[in-house]
This record gives C-alpha cells, structure tokens and sequence, in this order.
C-alpha cells in the first residue's frame, strides 16, 4: 500500500543524483521516463524503501507526473512502499524449490527469526518473505539479500544460522 | 559427450573477462560479420542455420529477424530478454554470470545484422549482480574498439545498455518487456501491431532470448550450414537445458538437441539419475507453463517409442499424451512428491503474476488456485476436477497475452494424467494432508498400443 501521508523528507545525494543522470543518458531524446524503473532501484537502495516523497523527487526528475511513478512503484514487487528491515530475506517459494524444501527452510526462517512472514524483528534488522522463482532452481532452497541482491543457495537450517550471525556480525 | 558451443569454455578460469574471453577465440564473429559480411548475409546465415527461438516459443529467429520493417529514418531496435522468470529456468543467469561475453558478443552481431544503433539488455530487477557483471563486459568491450563509433571501422555504431526490471514475470512477455523498458507498467499489449512493426518508442523492434543471440556467435562462427548439421530434424543446434527438482546432479547442461529424455536424466554425462535412490515420477521438460507427463509417457511416446529432447519430440502427442521444450525448464518430481500440491503451488504462481487486464486471466488464475488450495488442504469436493478443467478452458485462448494459457495448461494437465490423486485427496481427505499418493501406476510401463480396427 501507498503511504501517501508520509511526511519523511529526503534528501537525494549528490551522488545520486548523477547516477540519476547518468542513466537518463542511456535513452532518446525525450524518452528519459525509462529511466524510472533503474532510478526507483537506485533510491531504494539509499533509503531502504520509497516515500511518497522520494517518489515526487523522482517524478519532478523525469519530468513526469507523480501518478506515473505510484503506478510503476506498486506495479513491481521489488519496490517497498514500507520501510522494511535492514536486511530482507527474500526465499523462493516456487514449485521446483519446494521439491527440495523451500516451503521447510522458510518456516526455519521464522522460528529462527521469531517473526511473521512480512514482519520485522525489534531490532529492526530482519524481516522475511517468500517470493517467486528466482531464476535459481537447480541450486535450492534459495534465497537473496537486496539491494544487491546477493544469493545464498543450497539452504540448509545451519547456513541460516551461519548466514544470519554474519548479517547481525555485520551491523 | 556431446558437443558444446556455448559452454565449450565454461571451465576456463577468467572467461568471465575480456582477456581470456578474446584468447580461446572470443569476438571472432564480430570480426567476421562486420568486416566480411553485409548485413543480410548474416540474417541469411541465421536463417540457414535453423536456431529457434530460446525464450519459449521456438519461432525461427532468422525469420524473426527478416519480418522486421526498415522504414526511411526511423531508428530500429534489439531488445535482449534476459527477464528469465519462468519457474524452472535458470540458464541465462548461468550464461551470463560466467560468460557474459557471450552475450556481449551477440548482442553486436544481431544489432548489426538488424541495423539497430542503440540496444538494450532488460534483466530481470532480481539479477543485479548479473547486471553488473554485464556492465563490467560492456566496458571491456568498449574499451577494445567492440561498441561505441566506428566498430573495427567497419563504420557500424553500437551503443548497449542493460535495463533492470522491477520484478514481474509478466514482463519477460515481450510486449509487456517493451512497456516496461518505456518506464510503465508491465502489461502485454494488445498484437498486431507486432514489435517487428511498432516496438520500443514505436519503433521496429526484435525481442530476443538471452540463449537465442549468444547462438549467433556459433552460426556465424560455423556457418549456418555446419550449426544445423547438429542437433535432429527442425530442432537444430544445441540447447541449454535448465534441470532441478529431484535430480542427483541437478545444472545447466548443453545438450544436443535430440538426445533422449532417458539419457537426459540417468546417464551420468548429465543429471546423472533421481537423487537419493528414489523413483521418477513426473517431469515438467520445459517451464512452469507447460504441460506435466507422467514418468511413464515423457520416457517414452505413446507408441512405446524414446521420447527425446527436441521440439518435435516433446510435443508428439499434442495436448493428450505430449508436452513442449519451452524454455527448456526441466522439472523433475520423485515418488514422494503431491501432484496435488505442485499444481496448486504453480497455481498461486500465476494468480500472483497475472498483470489483470483481461478477466478470464485475472479471475480464472485467482479461482483456479482456490479450488485447487481446499483440495490439497483435504476439503475438496469430487466435482472440483471438472470445475478446474472448465475454468481452465475459460481461460486458454481468450486473452490477450499467452499468460492466461501458460496458467491453464499444467492444470488441464496435472487432473488429465494424475486424476486418480486428484480424486484421492476428495476421498481421503485426512491421509491428503499427512502424506503423498506415491507413485501409483505412473512410472509403469505404458501399456502396448492397441492397433486400431480399419
Ligand atoms: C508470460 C510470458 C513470460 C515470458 N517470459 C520470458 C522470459 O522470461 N524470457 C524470454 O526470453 N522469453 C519469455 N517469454 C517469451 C517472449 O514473449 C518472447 O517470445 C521471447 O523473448 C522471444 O525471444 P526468442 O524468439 O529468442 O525466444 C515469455 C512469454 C510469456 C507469454
Ligand atoms: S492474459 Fe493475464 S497477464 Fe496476459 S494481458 Fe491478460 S491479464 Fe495480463
Ligand atoms: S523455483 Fe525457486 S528459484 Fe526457481
């Protein structure tokens, strides 16, 4: 859901703002809105999720309306209109996943975390969903980490240990 | 071993990078194209070699590609689909996370047979450490005189640019892509007009898989003739074929088309058997969207013959015993598997991915997954097969992309062949939720064809 009542300003870097340039050099002339998918995964990278007010931002950027940029944000499933936990594992729920356990390992997630699918723990470092073929299947269960969107396959219960000490390691 | 031409070099420490890449013969095609080749010449070669789409649908690339219009002025495109969604695919991450040169590489050779100066990688959003890695090969191949002005003086100007998705399987539907690549929503639009015609900004467009243009660099590397001298019949050349589920040695593999399925699984030069001693009891050969066989009838034809790994092959049969090489997604389910559960799983999968512009799609994939979650949690009723199977026919042809189709058809499939399970979790509704059906009779040898009375 769209948080239109967020107040949250923001700021964009000035390095972000020339990546932004950058990417708006890579179309014709007057077709700079398709810079808008690469431009929302750019400032979600830097803010962990997307206000309204960001968007506005991005909208005012490309010179379009801030319509145009809500209906791409809530049209893909990588763009959080909430902010969200530090690090969001992301595991595919997929048949072909499932038949190696994919449905297991997310549940061991949860326990492990003691959160609900979608929620974040208290101290606001993880939350976890299940998502889509990942374009992975031959090595699960799989899951991936944005906003790079690392991949950790093979899951077993004990990589998740590993893999979550390292993440809390990391803070 | 058969013989490989994409993933000869697989193994080489550093392909990834320019230098070696270019050392076990890399950008020889371009060399070649560019600098002995007109631009027709290379679509003639294309076309000579057979190469089928390898994106799902299988139409003739070289075909493709001499649909598309050259009006007066107007700028043409090549658009690279590298969304790779379809569960049970996962071959181009593969290619261009150890060899994206290969890609590079084609991706110059088709923009210059089609006379496009600007050209775009879309990779689906989930992939960045793909899309970097594709970066880092564009500028090495910059670098080298390979893209940008005056490519080996050849006076061809190419700029390539890759493009993140936002996550969405609809956009690996090429018009969907198209819009999505345009900054908007993902829906498919409505055809004719084809991209060949009016694509991206309006402009000819060709779509191509990932695998279909890293194809080019052997067909012009070989010779078109010598490329359709591999593989069986119209299915030419080889095919990377993504394998998972329950396999001892699941992968990417590069098969040459026409091997038999049987090979494919058992023989160790590949899947190497099913994992952990258990028997085959279903495969899905080419994606989530095509139709599921049971062991018995994807190891061999209705006729008793071997079924192989070609586009003929596994499609003979039609609906009723066959099935397709789509995107070569090559699923397979041991004896413990729940078909039940599968086709509920994959049910969900397109309820979520429908874009929601046509009704049938929209509200026959969100219906069909419904029914088909109260059968697996035990508390279907007996006239739910039939339900299912006239949702799916409301669907399958009346929409505007083939979504609705590719949603349709493992249903329809999974209750025409695994009926009985289907039936069984209706009458044992407790055993439904603890444990599987097994095998029953479907690794069985098909039963011998009755010849039919003249
Ligand atoms: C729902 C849907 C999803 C698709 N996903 C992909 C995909 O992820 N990758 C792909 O190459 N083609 C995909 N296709 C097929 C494309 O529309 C198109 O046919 C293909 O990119 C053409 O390339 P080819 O001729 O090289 O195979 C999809 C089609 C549909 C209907
Ligand atoms: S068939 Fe489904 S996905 Fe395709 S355009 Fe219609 S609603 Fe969208
Ligand atoms: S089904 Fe999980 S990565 Fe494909």
């Amino acid at each position: 859901m769209l948080r239109v009542e967020d107040t949250t300003a923001v700021e964009f870097p000035a390095a972000l703002i020339s990546k932004c340039q950058e990417i708006i050099g890579r179309y014709p002339e007057g077709r700079q809105k398709s810079a808008l998918l690469p431009i929302l995964h750019e400032v979600q990278a830097v803010f962990g999720w997307l206000s309204s007010n960001a968007m506005d931002q991005v909208a005012e950027m490309l010179n379009i309306k801030a319509i145009e940029v809500y209906e791409v944000a809530t049209f893909y499933t990588m763009y959080f209109l909430q902010p969200k936990g530090k690090y969001v594992l992301e595991v595919c729920r997929t048949g072909p996943c499932c038949l190696v356990g994919a449905e297991k390992i997310m549940d061991y997630i949860g326990e492990k975390l003691g959160v609900k699918e979608g929620e974040v723990t208290p101290d606001g470092l993880f939350s976890y969903r299940g998502v889509e073929c990942l374009a992975a299947c031959g090595y699960a269960p799989v899951l991936q980490i944005g906003p790079e969107y690392t991949f950790y396959e093979n899951l077993t219960p004990e990589s998740v240990d590993k893999l979550i000490a390292e993440l809390k390691g990391k803070m | 071993m058969g013989r490989k031409l994409l993933l000869e070099h697989i193994n080489v420490p550093g392909i990834n990078t320019f230098q070696v890449y270019r050392e076990k013969g890399g950008y020889r095609a371009v060399e070649k194209a560019l600098k002995t080749m007109s631009t027709d010449d290379v679509v003639e070669e294309v076309k000579k070699s057979g190469l089928r789409g390898r994106g799902g649908a299988g139409f003739p690339t070289g075909m493709k590609w001499s649909f598309l219009a050259k009006p007066d002025g107007v700028p043409r495109y090549l658009v690279c689909n590298a969304d790779e969604s379809e569960p049970g695919t996962f071959k181009d991450r593969y290619l261009m996370t150890h060899i994206p040169h290969a890609l590079i590489e084609g991706m110059i050779v088709a923009s210059y047979a089609l006379g496009a100066n600007t050209s775009y990688i879309y990779v689906r959003g989930e992939m960045m450490p793909q899309v970097r890695i594709l970066e880092k090969a564009i500028a090495e191949a910059k670098q080298a005189g390979f893209l940008g002005k005056n490519i080996l003086g050849s006076g061809f100007d190419l700029e390539l640019y890759v493009q993140p998705g936002g996550g969405a399987y609809i956009c690996g539907e090429e018009t969907a892509l198209l819009e999505s690549l345009e900054g908007k929503r993902g829906n498919p639009r409505i055809k004719p007009p084809f991209p060949a015609i009016a694509g991206l900004y309006g402009c000819p467009t060709v779509v191509n898989n990932v695998e279909s243009i890293a194809a080019v660099v052997p067909v012009i590397n070989e010779g078109g003739e010598e490329y359709a001298k591999i593989g069986i019949g119209r299915s030419t050349g080889t095919k990377l074929i993504s394998a998972s589920g329950n396999l001892r040695k699941p992968g990417v593999y590069e098969i040459e088309l026409g091997i038999s399925v049987e090979d494919f699984i058992y023989s160790d030069e590949y899947c190497g058997g099913i994992a952990n001693g258990k028997k085959l009891k279903a495969v899905v050969a080419g994606g989530s969207s095509v139709p599921i066989l049971p062991a018995n009838l994807i190891l061999n034809l209705a006729n008793g013959e071997k079924r192989l790994m070609s586009y003929e092959s596994l499609s003979e049969g039609g609906f009723a015993t066959g099935t397709m090489l789509g995107s070569g997604g090559f699923i397979a389910f041991d004896e413990d598997q729940c078909i039940v559960r599968n086709t509920w799983n994959f049910a969900r999968f397109y309820a979520h991915e429908s874009c929601g512009q046509c009704s049938p799609c929209r509200e026959g994939t969100g219906w069909m997954e419904k029914v088909l979650h109260r059968l697996e949690l035990g508390q279907g009723k007996s006239s739910d097969m039939d339900l299912l199977v006239s949702v799916s026919k409301q669907i399958e042809g009346n929409t505007i992309c083939p979504l609705g189709d590719a949603a349709a058809w493992p249903v329809a499939s999974a209750i025409r062949h695994f009926r009985d399970e289907f039936e069984w979790h209706v009458s044992n509704p407790q055993l439904a939720v603890k444990q599987n059906y097994g095998l029953a009779h479907y690794a069985d040898p098909l039963p011998p064809v009755v010849a039919a009375e003249a």
